[in-house]
């Protein structure tokens, strides 16, 4: 989105390295995230677009041999910082995985989980709206509005994962990042949730990271092409799609590797 | 080739079924073990759940009883019954000696005093009056009239005369022989008369104990496993402590008997034969089953669950709290109920800690002396006397039975509650 003419940059990461113990995942990577713009990350597999997407989350904490060098600074604000505080960051910046995760409790448990340890609503009032509105948002409503209190495991793969999109708005994340959402679905599935992603965008900033570059072609503004660890090259998704700058992105998105 | 390549399917299939033939042969013997252990106790056990009684004719006579006019409840219970019971099991021979009046006397237990007071207690207008009372008999006349007992032998090779043998087979022709379910095997505690003696002492013993070992052994084991499996880092420590619970799992249970005797008794002075020292000795044996079921159960729960928690926003311990535990809790019940009947079943290291002791009181707290019931099943298999055989097969029955509901309420839970991932 541009703003008198200058584009709004949410997220700023500078030089950032990543290391799997000994091995280098990620090498100086620099790249800027317009603010409710789709950016979708592409590269062959092993690629180091999920580790990146990881990253913005802090959720490469989790892997104990995993190191982040380098900044990330959204609002200001480096989230590699020893004082950031990595629930605040996550309520910020929500995450959809792979594959669907709902927690084996009811939709509306689901739903309200994240409202609930952020003390997002003072009453069961506050709490069934911030339900209803999420599953709206993810275009789920209509199909889930009778059975709340049916487990989420029991939803269709689309379904959960539109769940799981619901879950990750519900506590008005800044950004939202998914991590390939669609490669567990089939197309009809894939199709909703392309036209969802384009519907938060007003809302969130999104990246996205996928395997199919028709999805990137559909569903993005910028795209940032991974290979080998390095950001390649990064721009709006026109330019790259129809004109990059480098021999790999070229070979790449013509179908010659990966 | 082609010969060649039908010779090579051929042996393949050959050995497929030889390789079924071996499983199966090997089933069929574990049943046919199983089988002959279980038909061994039950042929040998389930005449103890019958008693056989004498119906014997007493009457309540005042005077014998030394109870003046009128007497009040205190009276009756403080009165003299040793005299008319006497006299009832001399009355079933008036012709008999002393010696043979004697002989009468040891037909029925020595608690025929008690069960007389028990009859006039119930009806006191039965004073002056003659009453058929029920009076348990001696534990040899319980095997003569259960078939158990060798009656061809000489006379001097067995406790029961033949005076004896005489006079019960009248009572056999005049029906005044009955036999009833054996309630007294569930509510007497241990005595040392056997047709006395029964499992309400060691199986409060075993239940107190087992109380002890779950309050003790579950809260440690699932915070130790928690935090082994949730929060400490992996490193070379952490292992080395992983590597020892597996190995005090595997340590004998006669040396935590050792711990238990060295420690609890000798140095903290806990008061012996008690299901307080037996339950804490038993959970040092529960203790790593437990953890070691608790971390499999939490290495279980997908890392899919703990990530979208995360990613949510959710703190290390809300995760943990909030979705890997619960997750987690029918697999550590299931594991739990499954390591307190191992306990149930443990014998070696009570012994140790002197719940092997002789208890005839029926414990009505962890702090009372009291038996468990495989020691119970210990001592009765040292008894000589044939009433103990079957009261020892009787116990396992009981035994046995409480652990298969355990382990079926381990299975329940564990197919009930246990999310499936898919």
């Amino acid at each position: 989105m541009k703003k008198n003419g200058v584009k709004m940059i949410k997220i700023n990461s500078k030089n950032v390295d990543v290391f799997y113990g000994k091995k280098q995942a990620l090498f100086n990577i620099n790249l800027d995230i317009e603010e409710n713009q789709v950016t979708a990350l592409i590269g062959p597999s092993g690629c180091g677009k999920s580790t990146f997407l990881r990253c913005l989350n802090r959720m490469n904490d989790v892997i104990d041999i995993c190191r982040v060098k380098g900044q990330i600074i959204i609002n200001d604000f480096d989230i590699n910082d020893k004082s950031c505080d990595v629930v605040r960051l996550r309520e910020k910046i929500g995450m959809v995985f792979q594959k669907p995760n709902p927690f084996p409790k009811t939709i509306y448990e689901n739903i309200s989980y994240g409202p609930t340890i952020h003390g997002m609503a003072q009453s069961k009032n506050e709490m069934d709206e911030i339900v209803e509105t999420s599953l709206k948002k993810a275009a789920l409503w209509e199909e889930v509005k009778d059975r709340l209190d049916e487990p989420g495991t029991g939803l269709s793969g689309g379904q959960q994962q539109r769940l799981c999109i619901a879950r990750a708005i519900s506590v008005k994340p800044e950004v939202i990042l998914m991590d390939e959402p669609c490669s567990a679905l089939d197309p009809i599935a894939t199709a909703q949730i392309e036209e969802l992603i384009d519907e938060l965008k007003k809302d969130h900033t999104i990246i996205i990271v996928t395997h199919s570059m028709a999805q990137a072609a559909r569903v993005s503004q910028n795209t940032g092409f991974f290979h080998l660890g390095e950001l390649i090259e990064h721009g709006s998704t026109d330019k790259i799609f129809k004109n990059p700058e480098n021999k790999k992105t070229q070979d790449y998105i013509t179908g010659r590797f990966g | 080739m082609n010969k060649n390549k039908e010779q090579l399917l051929n042996k393949r299939y050959k050995a497929e079924k030889r390789f079924r033939l071996y499983g199966q042969s090997a089933i069929f013997m574990a049943l046919l073990f199983l089988t002959i252990f279980i038909f061994k106790i039950f042929s040998t056990g389930y005449s103890a759940f019958q008693k056989t009684w004498l119906i014997v004719p007493v009457t309540f006579d005042a005077e014998l009883m030394m109870l003046e006019q009128n007497p009040s409840k205190e009276d009756l219970k403080d009165a003299d019954y040793y005299d008319i019971a006497l006299k009832s099991m001399a009355d079933l021979d008036p012709n008999a000696n002393e010696d043979q009046e004697n002989e009468l006397k040891r037909m029925v237990s020595y608690f025929f005093e008690r069960e007389i007071k028990r009859e006039l207690l119930n009806d006191p207008s039965l004073i002056g009056k003659t009453k058929d009372v029920y009076l348990t008999a001696s534990d040899d006349l319980d095997q003569v009239f259960k078939g158990n007992y060798p009656r061809d032998l000489p006379e001097d090779q067995r406790r029961v005369t033949d005076y004896q043998l005489k006079i019960f087979d009248q009572l056999v022709e005049q029906g005044r022989v009955e036999s009833k379910f054996n309630l007294s095997f569930f509510t007497y505690p241990d005595s040392r008369e056997a047709e006395l003696a029964g499992i309400a002492s060691s199986f409060m013993g075993s239940i107190f104990s087992i109380l002890v070992c779950l309050m003790i052994a579950f809260p440690v084991a699932v915070l130790a496993a928690i935090y082994l499996e949730e929060f400490a880092p992996k490193n070379r420590f952490t292992d080395f402590i992983e590597v020892n619970i597996n190995n005090l799992a595997a340590v004998p249970s006669i040396v935590f008997g050792l711990l238990g005797l060295g420690i609890l008794l000798a140095v903290f002075q806990l008061p012996r034969s008690t299901p307080l020292v037996g339950g804490i000795t038993l959970s040092l044996m529960t203790l790593p089953t437990i953890i070691i079921a608790c971390r499999a159960s939490l290495k279980a729960v997908p890392p899919s669950i703990r990530e979208a928690a995360l990613a949510m926003g959710a703190s290390k311990m809300q995760t943990t709290m909030h979705h890997t535990v619960p997750l987690s809790m029918p697999g550590t019940l299931s594991g739990t109920i499954i390591g307190l009947a191992q306990a149930l079943g443990e014998t070696a290291p009570l012994i140790l800690i002197g719940m092997v002791a002789f208890v005839n009181t029926i414990p009505g707290s962890p702090l009372d002396p009291a038996a468990s019931l495989p020691v119970q099943i210990y001592i009765w298999a040292e008894s000589a006397e044939r009433g103990f055989v079957e009261k020892v097969s009787a116990c396992i029955m009981v035994l046995l039975g409480f652990l298969i509901i355990m382990n079926l309420f381990a299975q329940i839970i564990r197919h009930k509650f246990e999310k499936k991932w898919s």
